[in-house]
């Protein structure tokens, strides 16, 4: 299952209703995504202020869904829920969630980071960081690059 | 056809999206680009450096050769950033 959104989300409710009354599951994994308060995520000296999520309405909701779709192929899951969320976010606020649980630990635990590499280079999101020193863009990663090819 | 642009890619453009008769002799995402550059300096901006540019056919990434036709949606925007 997969949700584009401007809400934020909890995750506690999120993991409830994606599991609810599945009691083959015997393992939950989880990743949250939150808005870091240095520009670049690498210790630069102006401090973000807002991430501003841009994304591709239409095809992001089909790169998630073919994303979770891939992964559901790949392991034996019993649930999967991604959540993006899009517009004007703050340091702290949560961005992403992708959950994933299978009767055994193994499915959920290589899914969830399969489900979280592949999307970081597949679903058409941007970010926009503003700081006092103005607003950039956030550039691709080649370790995200990597990430992804590991899931041959 | 209709065009989105998106991110630095649409800040550059000055336009997120809008609707073109694809001309005569457009055959791929590359000659698309090629074309929209000649029409401005914020196009030819944006596709100035088309190692730094992705493109979406109908919702689906694409490459840059891939065949483009008159129906088709085509988005260009920057490597994404999300998760």
């Amino acid at each position: 299952m997969i949700r584009v959104q401007l809400e934020d989300f909890d995750i506690g409710q999120e993991i409830d209703a994606l599991t609810a009354g599945n009691t083959g599951i015997g393992g939950i994994c989880s990743f949250m995504g939150t808005v870091r308060d240095m520009a670049g995520g690498s210790g630069a000296d102006d401090a973000v202020s807002t991430m501003t999520l841009e994304h591709y309405p239409g095809m992001t909701e089909k790169a998630l869904a073919q994303i979770d779709a891939e992964a559901n192929t790949r392991w034996n899951l019993a649930a999967s829920l991604i959540v993006h969320r899009y517009g004007e976010l703050t340091p702290g606020d949560r961005i992403v969630l992708v959950v994933t649980a299978s009767a055994h630990r193994q499915d959920a635990f290589e899914a969830c980071q399969f489900l979280m590499d592949w999307l970081k280079t597949k679903a058409p999101f941007w970010k926009l960081e503003a700081s006092e020193d103005g607003a950039s863009w956030v550039e691709a990663r080649e370790s995200d690059d990597d990430a992804t090819a590991r899931w041959k | 056809m209709k065009i989105l642009y998106f991110a630095w890619v649409r800040e550059k453009t000055g336009i997120a999206s809008e609707e073109i008769s694809l001309p005569d002799g457009i055959g791929t995402a590359t000659q698309l680009m090629d074309w929209l550059s000649v029409r401005g300096d914020g196009f030819a901006d944006a596709f100035a450096n088309t190692d730094t540019v992705r493109v979406a056919i109908n919702q689906e990434h694409a490459s840059l050769d891939h065949p483009v036709t008159d129906s088709d949606e085509v988005a260009f925007f920057p490597p994404v950033t999300g998760g």
